[in-house]
């Protein structure tokens, strides 16, 4: 037998237990699991993100009290107790992990990728960060200071990403199109 | 860092995220259990978390060179773990009902048959 079906088995035994246990009632896990797909993701850092581009009173308090500045969006999907925005700028480029397993700021950009999650990932990115920004194709000069945040049950990393040149002038909605997960997450550089 | 996955668009779950969130149907229940049970409140998330970076920790050290990590893998056993734990389950009983299934007619897919 694979492991696979292994896994599918013993997840099918846990939630029989739990449901006939009225642990669980009949729904409450597909809904979960629809929130997660359709409405907790990206997109949601990216208004943020969008906001602060262009409201700059707004992006002094989000670097200021990341917590603070998000309740009015009203995100769901948790894992922002403790939101720190740590902002790109041209002498200094942010990248957020989670060495011990896997956290991440759901409320603002969903569950995390796969390889967000790898062991490889998770040890390498401290040890060699400029080798991995170049295996995700950023290439930094040397004169940029690179910092990596490790994310902890108590704190939750969001990169406020630089704004691509040229897309002044353009509205929130638009600007929020722009923002990709990978740079808020601090492996991607936005062009 | 691209993905494929072998499901024809139409297939494909939203990919709002950029990549399937789960691979596999059992991948999105389990997390949807150990989600749904914290809203509830039967631990909080932190606890789960430490639930889960040991049994990431355990996985680490036994398969160091083997194999693809299997995180989903992971959140099984935390999840069982802390089930037990809570006195949610006795220790043998995701085992038991484990044997049930496998047990059961061949294209029997009816879940809760008790």
């Amino acid at each position: 037998m694979s492991d696979e079906s292994h896994q599918s088995i013993r997840t099918e035994a846990i939630e029989s237990l739990l449901m006939e246990r009225g642990l669980l009632k009949d729904g409450v896990v597909d809904s979960v699991i629809e929130r997660f797909n359709e409405r907790v993701g990206p997109m949601n850092g990216a208004r943020v993100v969008a906001r602060a581009w262009t409201d700059g009173e707004f992006k002094r308090a989000l670097l200021n009290d990341g917590t603070a500045a998000i309740e009015p969006f009203k995100l769901e999907g948790g894992q922002v107790e403790k939101l720190v925005v740590v902002e790109n700028t041209p002498a200094v480029h942010n990248v957020v992990v989670c060495t011990l397993c896997s956290c991440y700021p759901w409320a603002l950009l969903g569950l995390p990728p796969k390889w967000y999650k790898s062991p490889e990932y998770r040890s390498r990115v401290v040890r060699e960060p400029r080798k991995v920004l170049g295996d995700f194709g950023v290439t930094l000069d040397d004169d940029v200071t690179v910092k990596v945040w490790d994310s902890s049950a108590e704190i939750r990393y969001l990169v406020l990403p630089e704004q691509p040149a040229g897309s002044k002038g353009l509205d929130e909605e638009a600007l929020a199109g722009l923002v990709t997960r990978d740079s808020m997450i601090g492996v991607a550089r936005l062009t | 860092m691209t993905e494929t996955f072998g499901l024809s668009p139409a297939l494909a779950p939203p990919m709002a995220n950029g990549e399937l969130l789960f691979e596999a149907p059992w991948q999105a229940r389990v997390f949807g259990m150990a989600r749904a049970l914290s809203e509830q409140g039967l631990y909080t998330w932190d606890e789960f978390r430490e639930a889960l970076i040991a049994a990431i920790a355990r996985w680490e050290s036994s398969h160091r060179d083997t194999g693809e990590y299997a995180y989903y893998d992971c959140f099984v056993e935390a999840l069982e773990t802390l089930l037990v734990r809570r006195g949610a389950l006795e220790s043998d009983a995701v085992s038991v009902r484990h044997g049930e299934i496998e047990a059961r007619p061949h294209g029997h897919d009816h879940h809760h048959e008790h």
